[in-house]
């Protein structure tokens, strides 16, 4: 009976789905890579630096964390490197290396680790250090050098009510945070990650609907007529794409119904125009991802499904 | 046509390919083979013979006792080892020598009551995977005229299974005389032939046999796990929707597996009981997989040598298909009437997995064919909430596995919530 010295018995189902928690972060790490090295190329190599900074602090300090007590490496499911990704690219290139570190440190002690780790957060880590950065830290959050001087990220400019230049916005020739400022690098990032079936369309898609309505209807009142440039404008300059397809979908913090998944990415993206269009432009997202965290449980409870034979 | 189908539901890889160009071979069965007188429904039968008797194949070895039961026959010639409480052993002559039968009459000739009580006789129990419930108590609902679809389940949406399908195509006239000796039985229904759509072959096999069969149809359904579950089923083909507590007859529908027709063919065109079923034998670890007729009671070590033995020692041995069969330490069992297949593999896939937490993915979500939230109900389960557990329907789950297989956190959230759905329900379904 030697053949029977290796069975083993588990509970079924006794085969698995390739799709694993690491595979999930590594492409979603992937998906961000276009926006990481476009804002290198945009910004220089300071940039870079800040973003090994960032993530370096998130793995670090999440793997001392294990080993103090005394957990299973978690680590190796590639969150913390996706929270430091994240975070980096909501910061303006030029901040001073000390300031995100700490904004890391919050985003993976206080946010995550101490709730519980992986899964067990309520807020966005990176959303919620890149908040928790511009209130201590707001003169440099809102110091923007882009090409040697000191200027205004298109957001702003759109604020003073100026114009800007839709294709520069498009392609990313702007200032304004690392990640943050080309379009064409974000949107192939969502395209992978629709691609690989990791993200749903209904939030990121939700999210832009409420933004596109509106700014119509704002500039309904206020310019006497629908102005596509300026909807064209606010969508892609900041961190709206940046927050539609890579933040609001985070899984954690975002309803899991699909019917809440519309509400919740309605919900942020009205919030987000409210902050533009009559608060601060800078931020803006991140301070609204946070909003909508918080109100995920109410929504999570208002959508709750039937079951088979219950509908209707 | 609308695609006939339901909501949720996985694709797991479907590794038919091997098995099902195969056709099915024989068994030939030796040693000791054993027989429960009980399987997952109803009491135990009663032993009708005695250690040292000599027995045929077909002789009846254990009488139905009371209505949820069913009869025991000796699958093969030989002498009866012993008899104890559950298990009736015997030792294989080495020959099939059947006990002649005599079949009176065609079933078109025959009362109801007769044809009930051959299938009875015969000792039919359901027989896809984990089922064993007796056909004849299936077959007599409370209102005969009120059962409008009898529904021959061919999906086999389990990955690997290929026994119904190779039944199916090798023995197509003989499956439609088994829905039509059940459609004798409910003059108002009709029948029906579900097999998806991955297995066309099966359904033209099948269409050339309904040329003059006005109250049969073949339906092709769309290729999903679970496809073949009862409630998934019976929905996807007449869009009524079954719950927990309630039995497909009350929405007028039955279904039977495509052997479990096949036998109630035997025993009423043959008189023959049901001694042997088709088992599909696969897995990497498997030298020649195929499907094999092979005589009920037989021991799965031999059922496996059968099929080449081992290539490699297993890791894992699964009695059923990968989604919801057992894994087995002892390879000696017997084949019984609801095993549908054994599966052994040189490695084990779900140790190997890394677990972490919960990521509210969703996807448990969108897999649950019952539309349950798996994760919550998981929670429930390992915090033993009974209350919110309840609350939230976790007893409609039907044991699928859906969701622990499309889990990327790699939760055992299928064994949490089935644990807690036994522990809640006396409902076995």
């Amino acid at each position: 009976m030697n053949e029977n010295s290796n069975l083993r018995i588990s509970f079924y189902p006794h085969i698995r789905d390739k799709a694993s928690t690491s595979r999930i972060m590594l492409d979603v790490a992937i998906s961000l890579l276009p926006a990481t090295i476009f804002g290198v190329f945009n910004f220089g190599w300071y940039a870079l630096l800040l973003i090994l900074v960032c993530v370096g602090t998130c793995v670090i300090l999440e793997l001392i964390w294990d080993l103090g007590n005394h957990k299973r490496m978690t680590i190796r499911d590639l969150s913390a490197v996706v929270t430091g990704m994240i975070l980096a690219l909501n910061l303006p290139p030029t901040l001073p290396l000390w300031m995100a570190a700490v904004g890391a440190a919050f985003a993976i002690v206080i946010v995550k680790l101490l709730f519980g780790g992986l899964g067990q957060n309520i807020m966005n880590p990176a959303a919620c250090a890149k908040c928790f950065l511009m209130i201590c830290f707001a003169t440099r959050m809102n110091m923007f050098v882009y090409q040697g001087v000191l200027s205004t990220p298109p957001i702003e400019v759109l604020r003073a009510g100026g114009t800007v230049d839709l294709l520069q916005l498009f392609l990313g020739n702007t200032s304004g945070c690392i990640g943050e400022t080309c379009a064409v690098a974000l949107i192939i990032g969502a395209i992978y990650l629709f691609i690989r079936r990791i993200i749903d369309f209904r939030i990121p898609l939700f999210f832009l609907i409420a933004a596109v309505i509106y700014i119509g209807i704002y500039s309904l009142f206020t310019r006497g007529g629908i102005d596509m440039t300026l909807i064209g404008a606010h969508l892609l300059s900041g961190g709206m794409l940046l927050g539609a397809f890579f933040m609001a979908t985070d899984y954690v913090t975002s309803p899991v119904s699909r019917p809440g998944r519309i509400i919740y990415g309605a919900f942020i993206g009205a919030l987000v125009c409210t902050f533009r269009l009559f608060g601060t432009a800078n931020g803006s997202v991140c301070f609204a991802i946070l909003l909508g965290n918080l109100v995920v449980p109410l929504i999570e409870r208002i959508t709750r499904r039937k079951s088979f034979g219950k509908e209707e | 046509m609308a695609v006939l189908t339901f909501r949720g539901g996985v694709h797991p890889p479907r590794n038919k390919k091997l098995t099902a160009s195969k056709p099915a071979k024989d068994c030939y069965t030796h040693g000791d083979l054993s027989f429960p007188l009980f399987l997952h429904h109803g009491l135990h039968a009663k032993p009708v013979v005695k250690g040292g008797e000599w027995v045929s194949a077909g002789t009846l070895i254990a009488k139905a006792d009371g209505y949820v039961s069913s009869n025991v026959h000796s699958s093969v010639a030989g002498i009866v080892k012993y008899v104890d409480f559950d298990t009736i052993v015997i030792e294989s002559a080495g020959e099939v020598h059947e006990e002649p039968r005599i079949v009176s009459r065609h079933y078109s000739e025959m009362a109801k009551e007769e044809i009930l009580s051959l299938i009875r006789e015969a000792g039919i129990v359901g027989m896809g995977g984990e089922e064993g419930y007796p056909t004849h108590i299936k077959l007599s609902p409370e209102d005969p005229d009120k059962i409008h679809y009898v529904i021959v389940n061919g999906c086999e949406c389990e990955p690997y299974l290929t026994c119904n399908f190779r039944r199916l195509i090798e023995e197509p006239d003989r499956i439609v005389e088994g829905l039509n000796i059940v459609l004798r039985l409910f003059d108002n229904a009709m029948g029906m032939i579900a097999i998806e759509d991955d297995k066309k072959s099966a359904v033209i096999k099948i269409k050339n046999y309904l040329v003059n069969e006005p109250r049969i149809r073949a339906r092709m359904l769309y290729t999903k796990y679970p496809q073949g579950a009862e409630r998934q089923l019976i929905y996807a083909l007449t869009g009524k929707k079954i719950r927990s507590g309630m039995r497909p007859a009350d929405v007028g529908v039955l279904v039977l597996n495509v052997e479990t027709v096949y036998a109630i063919r035997r025993a009423v065109m043959e008189g023959r009981p049901l001694i042997s079923r088709m088992v599909t034998v696969a897995g990497d670890a498997i030298k020649n997989p195929g499907n094999f007729r092979v005589n009920i009671g037989t021991n799965i070590r031999d059922l496996i040598d059968a099929a080449g033995g081992f290539t490699t020692p297993p890791e894992k041995v699964i009695i059923g298909g990968p989604m919801t069969g057992e894994s087995i330490l002892d390879l000696d069992r017997p084949v019984t009437k609801d095993t549908n297949a054994v599966l052994a593999f040189s490695q084990d896939p779900v140790i190997r997995v890394h677990q972490t937490n919960c990521i509210h993915c969703g996807r448990c979500m969108e897999v649950c064919p019952s539309r349950l939230i798996p994760t919550k109900l998981a929670d429930y389960a390992a915090l033993g909430r009974t209350d919110l557990f309840l609350e939230n329907d976790g007893t409609e789950c039907i044991r699928c596995g859906s969701c622990s297989y499309i889990c990327p956190a790699k939760r055992s959230l299928a064994e949490l919530i089935i644990s807690m759905k036994q522990m809640t329900s006396s409902d076995t379904e």
